[in-house]
């Protein structure tokens, strides 16, 4: 046996109604010691799946069909041990630790955080309970939670989602496994908390020659992280190589096209995204040829007429699974090459302001007891300045609870602010009536993250877009409705065919289509764009940027675009902002930012965001942040982001900085430029 | 947890304060003269004027009220018109034995319950599963009533087997008791059981899909673990909140069981006592079940924030 782990054509079904649908479609793979692997993929390649079948985790209605699981120093393949037996037990928990994705509910909120390790150290090392309770702790400082010993009593929900994953990775790691397996364990975090658990999983890992797999469907992480790269489409593994070829080298159509979707941090101002079309088949309905035929750029039709591709050695230790050459792909790629692309659509930013923001502060009270007595306040937003202009998108970013959203809907007017002015076309806007409000309501309106959750099931299509269209009471006769919103779908490259049909039969791209087509309806001068393509896969996420890029175009709306990653931000924004804790900290020209950045922790923001480009990331710095962000209830006094920041003085602690502008419209509040 | 405590039982005392007013009203709701409602109408002058003054209903209501409760917090609640008693004597005679039989037919039912709710949740789609829920559905839906009139037709009636009526304590005579506690115990305790394991093979089956679980089960812990550590102590949340239901319920609704096995029980008391007009019982009897439920509501509360480090105390 050459490997530490060897995994061999992994079968995994599902029952569903009555049919066998194979999510994983005969997927191999190994793993040395002490190697970081990543393993790539959008929602629903079956990554995931993957590793829940090596570990025999997969429950009703899935099972294993077929494969072999080897794994040093086990005689058997794995597989051929029942799924509870004693065997299966201890190489889970034991040999191979897992992480998962959720960490606000992947530990057990009525048993404390120190049972729940302890309990895994006495069933795969033999310790008895102090012992274990010792380990715990070490543990527990491994991962560097204070105040380890009392903290061994407290419950999961007493400690923040970072926290919680330090813990999940102080469990995983506790009986000492040979495999750490990483499934999307920092999907749900933030990016500075992001990066500095995953550089505190490598860094356990080479302590201790551990192995680790990093399945996720972010490439910045593996590019960062990641040694040998596994890259998954619908249900099998495409292609393989060392990290470096993967990106620089990369063989297979799948990932060539998905390096051309996503944007990067050091992209030029006009980069156009080139989106793989289409969506990936629905795995029960998945072709016997290549499953990556139909979104092929690079396809013969010779492709559909054979089998699945299998892996081949296409360079030293990298194998792809395409049918055709390299000749036939380079030829091929020349002319993808020469192709002429859309040009990236002409912004046309005009000099008035159609939004002008200035000191919104929103506080929201604290209650307490029968009576509601008012306790204090939580300061969602203070001093809140900005404009925007006609044509333009300003980029929204900062870390959860920064106050974006609190922003967004102040602007809305869903929420009232204590206090400054939103000046509309010229209008204050911050503390008009609902009746005052009518006239201004149809003019700004949102997109929302969750495509999913943000449109009535029961309502059509149609129906959703012609909404506001009725409440403005926009169009006269019943036809001219009709043709509205037959324009909005196809504005937004729908076909007006489906607009019958009710959200649920729509894919996720559809439904944001969809969902902008709403917010389009009303002819709003400004669009809030709440998180919009957050919750879609990569391949998804360059069709809906290019779409909202070629509308403001087309029709010169204005962008406020929230987001946490900060690459895509940075791509559609002409001009960002930076908030923390309830405050703007920065707004610079994107391009600007991005090169210059003022503020620490817009520095420490850039670079906490890993990039799909190895080269980039070997001459990048260890994170330079740390701690969490604080609790919005007991903001730190003066600058909000001194007790995190390397360069904070005396003064820092006591006065909050004022926004300054420091020349072309580069506004910071720190006082190392004042 | 001490201030929880005091706080929960502060807002019982309201509560109690608002059903004691209704309990008192009942006097004035119920139509037609009180004392003759009480006595009958063929009492002399002397009689009715001595009642009527006895009710206090010379005075205004809400010294009425006051004089009523003041009373009742000390225990008294005037003389049964219909026992010819002090009310609190008769009470003290029935009352045990409600209890007697409701917390026995209580303490059966929970472990019993949580057993078969998890076996059904741990064997889900099994033919053990099919089994257990379809008698849970069916015994859920069958009324006491129903039961008790079942019970007496097959075991007293056809069988022999067992005494059809009357209740002794075990320390009077255990053979006989045990005999006679059968059957009503039985019509009490199996909707409790079956509403119990319908609830916990449900909140058993969420808390399995739980992230948690799966985090267990990536632990390499023993299948018994994972049920009986992991999950049954989420899954037992909801079902506390169903028993402290049961357990009320159970007080509260005595007089079915009591009245077909003739029973001397609260319940038998109080058929009575509506049936004689009888209200200085009617209003003791009626608030001594409301306490009874407000007792247990703060025993359940009590529990669960005992059980669920997520609700603060």
């Amino acid at each position: 046996m050459k490997h530490l782990l060897e995994v061999n054509g992994i079968h995994t079904c599902f029952m569903m109604d009555g049919k066998k649908v194979r999510a994983v479609d005969g997927v191999s793979f190994h793993l040395d010691r002490g190697e970081i692997v990543g393993v790539v993929g959008e929602s629903g390649s079956g990554k995931s799946v993957t590793m829940m079948s090596v570990l025999q985790l997969v429950g009703a209605p899935g099972f294993v069909e077929s494969g072999t699981v080897y794994l040093d120093g086990e005689e058997k393949n794995l597989l051929e041990y029942d799924g509870n037996s004693e065997k299966m037990r201890s190489v889970r928990g034991g040999r191979i630790g897992m992480i998962f994705q959720e960490p606000m509910t992947s530990l057990n909120p009525v048993l404390t955080i120190g049972y729940q390790i302890q309990e895994n150290i006495m069933k795969h090392l033999d310790m008895d309970r102090q012992q274990a309770k010792e380990r715990t702790i070490e543990m527990l400082r491994m991962v560097k939670i204070p105040d380890a010993e009392q903290r061994f009593d407290y419950y999961p929900q007493q400690f923040s989602g970072g926290m919680r994953q330090r813990i999940m990775i102080a469990m995983a790691m506790s009986a000492k496994p040979d495999i750490l397996i990483a499934d999307e364990a920092t999907t749900a975090l933030d990016v500075t908390t992001q990066a500095q658990l995953l550089e505190m999983i490598r860094s356990i890992a080479k302590e201790t020659n551990t192995a680790v797999i990093l399945v996720t469907h972010n490439l910045g992480i593996v590019a960062r992280f990641a040694e040998r790269i596994y890259v998954m489409y619908s249900g099998s593994v495409v292609e393989t190589a060392g990290t470096r070829d993967i990106f620089k080298h990369s063989e297979h159509p799948y990932t060539r096209s998905l390096l051309r979707a996503i944007p990067r941090l050091d992209d030029p101002r006009d980069r156009i995204l080139i989106p793989i079309e289409g969506l990936p088949p629905n795995p029960a309905l998945r072709p016997d040829y290549c499953p990556f035929y139909d979104r092929c750029e690079y396809r013969k039709p010779e492709c559909a007429k054979r089998n699945k591709p299998e892996l081949e050695k296409v360079g030293e230790e990298h194998y792809s699974a395409c049918w055709l050459t390299r000749e036939e792909l380079r030829q091929k790629e020349i002319e993808i090459q020469n192709t002429p692309r859309k040009a990236a659509p002409q912004k046309n930013i005009g000099s008035e302001k159609v939004l002008e923001v200035k000191n919104v502060r929103k506080y929201f009270p604290v209650l307490k007891g029968i009576m509601k007595r008012k306790i204090g306040e939580v300061k969602a937003i203070e001093e809140i300045t900005f404009d925007l202009h006609k044509g333009e998108t300003m980029g929204i970013v900062g870390e959860s609870g920064c106050g974006k959203t609190t922003m967004a809907r102040c602007i809305m007017r869903v929420y009232r602010p204590e206090e400054g002015e939103i000046k509309f076309s010229g209008v204050d806007i911050a503390q008009m009536k609902d009746k005052e409000l009518q006239p201004y309501r149809s003019r700004i309106a949102m997109i929302f993250q969750d495509p999913f959750s943000s449109l009535d099931p029961r309502q059509t299509a149609g129906s959703i877009v012609a909404e506001s269209l009725l409440i403005n009471k926009s169009c006269k006769t019943k036809e001219e409705l009709n043709r509205r919103v037959d324009e909005l779908f196809t504005l937004v490259g729908l076909d007006p065919g489906l607009k019958d049909r009710v959200p649920h039969e729509f894919s996720g791209g559809q439904r944001q289509r969809l969902g902008i087509a709403r917010a389009l309806s009303s002819d709003p001068d400004v669009i809030i764009c709440d998180e919009p393509i957050s919750a879609l896969d990569v391949s998804i996420q360059a069709q809906i940027i290019n779409l909202l890029e070629e509308l403001q175009a087309k029709l010169g709306v204005s962008y406020l675009f929230i987001a946490h990653d900060l690459a895509v931000v940075k791509h559609i924004s002409d001009r960002v902002l930076v908030m923390y804790l309830g405050r703007v900290v920065e707004i610079a020209d994107a391009q600007q930012l991005y090169a210059n950045p003022m503020h620490p922790y817009t520095e420490a923001l850039l670079a906490a965001v890993p990039e799909a480009d190895p080269d980039v990331e070997e001459g990048k710095a260890a994170v330079p942040i740390s701690g969490e962000v604080p609790s919005i209830l007991n903001r730190p006094q003066g600058c909000p982001f001194h007790d995190r920041c390397s360069k904070a003085s005396e003064r820092c602690r006591k006065e909050v900085p004022k926004l300054m502008d420091k020349g072309d419209g580069h506004m910071v509040a720190c006082f190392l430029y004042q | 947890m001490g201030r929880f405590i005091l706080k929960r039982i502060g807002q019982t005392l309201i509560v109690l304060f608002i059903v004691s007013v209704f309990i008192f009203l009942l006097v004035s709701f119920l139509p037609g003269d009180p004392v003759y409602a009480m006595l009958g109408g063929e009492i002399t002058q002397e009689t009715y004027d001595r009642w009527y003054l006895e009710l206090g209903l010379d005075k205004p209501l809400i010294l009425r009220y006051l004089s009523w409760i003041s009373k009742a917090v000390t225990g008294d609640f005037g003389m049964s018109a219909s026992q010819h008693k002090e009310v609190v004597a008769v009470l003290a005679e029935r009352v045990p034995v409600t209890i007697y039989l409701s917390l026995l037919s209580f303490f059966i039912s929970i472990p019993l319950g949580i057993l078969f709710g998890i076996i059904s949740a741990v064997n889900r789609g099994k033919l053990l599963d099919s089994v257990l829920t379809t008698f849970a559905n069916v015994c859920c839906c069958l009324p006491q009533f129903f039961l008790s009139v079942l019970f007496l037709y097959l075991f007293s009636i056809k069988l022999h087997l067992l005494p059809s009526f009357g209740f002794v304590w075990p320390w009077e005579d255990l053979q006989k008791s045990l005999l006679q506690t059968i059957m009503p115990l039985l019509c009490l305790t199996i909707g409790g059981i079956a509403s119990i394991c319908r609830q916990t093979r449900s909140s058993m089956l969420e808390v399995i899909g739980q992230d948690y679980i799966r985090t267990a089960k990536s632990k390499g812990l023993a299948q018994n673990r994972i049920i009986f550590v992991h999950a049954m102590k989420n899954a037992l949340i909801p079902v506390i909140t169903l028993m402290g239901l049961r357990l009320g319920g159970l007080i509260g609704g005595s007089m079915f069981v009591e009245s077909v096995f003739n029973i001397p029980g609260m319940g038998t008391l109080l058929v009575m006592a509506i049936q004689a007009q009888d209200i200085p019982l009617i209003q003791a009897c009626v608030l001594l079940i409301a306490v009874v439920a407000c007792v247990v509501n703060i025993i359940t509360d009590i529990v669960y924030a005992a059980v669920d480090p997520r609700i603060k105390v």
